[in-house]
């Protein structure tokens, strides 16, 4: 076994506390006409898809209230759904809609890099004029 | 029997191994009959080098010939692209996919299009390969190239764990499968997969040498399994990868004794009354200019008319030089090109690589299924590659066409003044006869001769013939060898002039001292019978003296006798006395 240990980013702790907390503050949607089509894929009922569906739902009722609709998919039940998503990884979540589709695995415990990946929140801070 | 079986490179091992056949042409003779079954096999390299239509023909060879069904999961070129590729070796993959024998399933991953977050594994790509295996119920399983996914997924260590996971998994499906990955700097693959699959690494290379780019294939690994060991040169072809395995051919084809004309009666009579052998290779070098592809174009036209076919490659003239050079000969070759029995390939050698000569006269040899081959020259074609794989070239091709009973003649040119016979050692060796062209220069004039150099298995001549061209056609004369060396053309016929002469002379010669000696013949007969008439006269005369003598004794006795007569008293007397005295000694 050569695998290296998963980095994780070096993040100061005052910042950390801070990102934390603008997380957990609603965002502003870009689109919040539009609704939120999300395909959450898991392999069965493991702790790691409970984990992913509890993170995903808590992130929707902060930011999207009201404008969300998850689908839950099994791939063990429908495994001919994994070649149209592209899914290699378990558990992931698809934005179908608003387009583009946008891809997300793990079991999005980082709700930070879940707000970037739904195009919530740019990766950089937001751009006051957009 | 136990020598054969050493030759005969890899030997089928036991049952222990079990083999899945590729099916690709030498692929199966260099690994013993095919990949491991049920395993996984690593096969590496550079780009372009072929891994993608080796894995590709793997499994379209697998569900054509094998009836094994197979899933290729490609995580580079999408499902479109692939078709269009392997079209272009003449594999149908889209019909097979149609027909459910293979499955394409495109992998398409983007690192800038993710975003992670938190713990994953990629169980999503179980699920798939397990769905589209179990879909089809397929044998073998294509991953084309796994490496791609260390550039899509962020996470290194999550992925190692799990292509560890992914290989055991295809062994425990049972699933025969090739991975392609990309040639690393110091290691087999670029991310080290070698240390995932270890019972067979395959490595492709694509080197430049001279300028010409020739592929190559190794076996670096095969757990349990003799394999040939060497690196092999190795064609893409309209008719998928052929790997040229130049020792795996053994040498045990079937043998003709049937004998074939030359088309030149002289070169028959040469080479044991009846010409080559049916099936044999022959190698026809000379200086240039000493009339190679007349002597082809002969045996060609000879095969013709036996009704034969004959494929004749050139890499030098066209087709229509050709036939309208040999037309000044006297040899009409376009009936034959109309009647389907002589067909030209041309080509310049530098068109392509040595590779990809081998297989377009591979595939024009499967096509036309000719009786004779002449490749005029080969020389040129050896130049588009190096020394040796131009060796294993000529090897592989001798074979491949002994295998088939077909003749084979080429030409080669040899550069003129010196080492004749050096240049072409290394390929002479794999020839069963060999005729050697050459100039002899001399009295301001230039003429072919020719040699037979060896003729295995005939009683052939050592001699020098000379060659004459002319409007007619090729005719061979036995050239002047005298005290003064051999002489050719004109010299050849002055020689027979002045000998001629010279016959002429002493003819004369002769012919004076015949008469001479009839001559004193009838001289000393004249002699003689004049002596003997001589003889005669004077034989005549003793007898005529020898009568007179006698008469003259019988006329004295009568004479005496007369006067005894005349005297009367005593002569009885005198008789009875001289009586008397003679009984009486002898009485005493």
């Amino acid at each position: 076994m050569n695998a290296k240990p998963i980095r994780k980013p070096a993040v100061i702790p005052a910042l950390k506390r801070s990102r934390q907390a603008r997380d957990r503050a609603p965002v502003v949607p870009r689109r919040p006409d539009k609704l939120w089509q999300l395909r959450l894929y898991v392999t069965g009922q493991t702790l790691r898809s409970q984990t992913a569906f509890a993170n995903l739902k808590q992130i929707c009722e902060t930011h999207l209230k009201g404008r969300y609709r998850i689908t839950v998919i099994d791939l063990l039940k429908h495994p001919q759904l994994a070649q149209g998503d592209q899914i290699l990884a378990v558990p992931t979540v698809v934005r179908r809609l608003p387009k583009p589709v946008r891809i997300i695995f793990g079991n999005l415990s980082d709700a930070g890099r879940v707000l970037v990946g739904l195009d919530l929140r740019a990766e950089v801070a937001p751009n006051p004029t957009s | 029997m136990t020598l054969k079986n050493h030759l005969s490179v890899p030997a089928t091992p036991g049952p222990r191994l079990p083999k899945c056949p590729t099916g690709i042409q030498g692929l199966d003779e260099i690994t013993g009959g095919g990949l491991p079954l049920g395993r996984p096999t690593l096969v590496c390299g550079g780009a372009g080098c072929g891994k993608t239509l080796l894995a590709a023909e793997f499994l379209v060879r697998g569900a054509t010939q094998f009836g094994e069904p197979g899933v290729l999961m490609a995580f580079e070129e999408t499902e479109a692209e692939l078709k269009a590729n392997v079209a272009s070796l003449g594999f149908d993959l889209a019909g097979l996919v149609r027909r459910k024998q293979i499955v394409i399933d495109y992998v398409h991953i983007e690192r800038s299009e993710v975003q992670e977050s938190g713990e994953y594994d990629l169980e999503g790509l179980f699920v798939r390969l397990n769905y589209a295996i179990d879909s089809i119920r397929a044998k073998r399983v294509v991953l084309d190239t796994l490496e791609a996914l260390f550039a899509g997924l962020p996470n290194e260590a999550i992925l190692r764990s799990e292509l560890r996971r992914l290989f055991r998994w295809l062994k425990e499906k049972g699933v025969t499968a090739v991975i392609t990955a990309e040639r690393g700097r110091e290691q087999l693959t670029r991310h080290g997969l070698e240390e995932y699959v270890s019972d067979c690494v395959i490595l492709l290379d694509h080197r430049v040498n001279d300028q010409i780019a020739t592929r190559h294939l190794r076996v670096v690994k095969y757990r349990g399994a003799l394999h040939g060991t060497n690196e092999f040169p190795f064609l893409i072809g309209d008719n998928g990868i052929s790997v040229l395995p130049i020792t795996s051919l053994g040498l045990n084809h079937k043998i003709s004794s049937e004998r074939i004309a030359t088309g030149i009666p002289r070169l028959d009579a040469m080479l044991g009354g009846r010409g080559f052998f049916r099936g044999s290779s022959i190698l026809l070098t000379g200086t240039p200019g000493t009339g190679k592809t007349i002597v082809s174009a002969n045996f060609a036209q000879a095969a013709c008319k036996r009704g034969e076919r004959v494929l004749f490659f050139s890499f030098e003239e066209s087709p229509n030089q050709i036939v309208r050079n040999m037309h000044s000969i006297g040899l009409r070759l376009e009936p034959l090109v109309k009647r389907n029995r002589l067909r030209f390939h041309s080509a310049r050698p530098s068109l392509y690589g040595l590779e990809m000569h081998l297989a377009t006269m591979f595939k024009e040899i499967v096509a036309f299924q000719p009786h004779v081959v002449i490749v005029d020259p080969i020389t040129s074609l050896m130049d588009a590659g190096t020394d040796s794989e131009s060796k294993g070239m000529v090897t592989r091709l001798i074979d491949y066409l002994k295998a088939g009973q077909v003749t084979s003649l080429f030409t080669s040119l040899t550069q003129g003044g010196h080492a004749l016979q050096q240049s072409e050692m290394a390929m002479s060796s794999l020839m069963d006869s060999w005729l050697l062209l050459q100039d002899f220069e001399g009295n301001g004039e230039r003429n072919r001769v020719l040699y037979v150099l060896k003729a295995r298995g005939m009683a052939h001549s050592n001699q020098i013939r000379e060659f004459l061209i002319s409007d007619r056609g090729i005719d061979l004369v036995d050239a002047y060898i005298g005290p003064s060396g051999v002489l050719t053309g004109s010299a050849r016929v002055a020689q027979g002039d002045l000998e001629k002469a010279a016959v002429l002379a002493s003819q004369q010669e002769a012919a004076q001292l015949k008469r001479e000696v009839e001559r004193k013949r009838t001289a000393l007969e004249r002699k003689i019978s004049g002596l003997r008439s001589e003889y005669e006269t004077e034989a005549l005369e003793l007898r005529r003296i020898a009568e007179q003598v006698g008469t003259r004794t019988f006329v004295l006795g009568t004479e005496r006798a007369a006067s005894g007569r005349l005297r009367q008293a005593d002569a009885k007397v005198a008789a009875g006395a001289r009586g008397k005295a003679r009984i009486g000694r002898r009485t005493p």
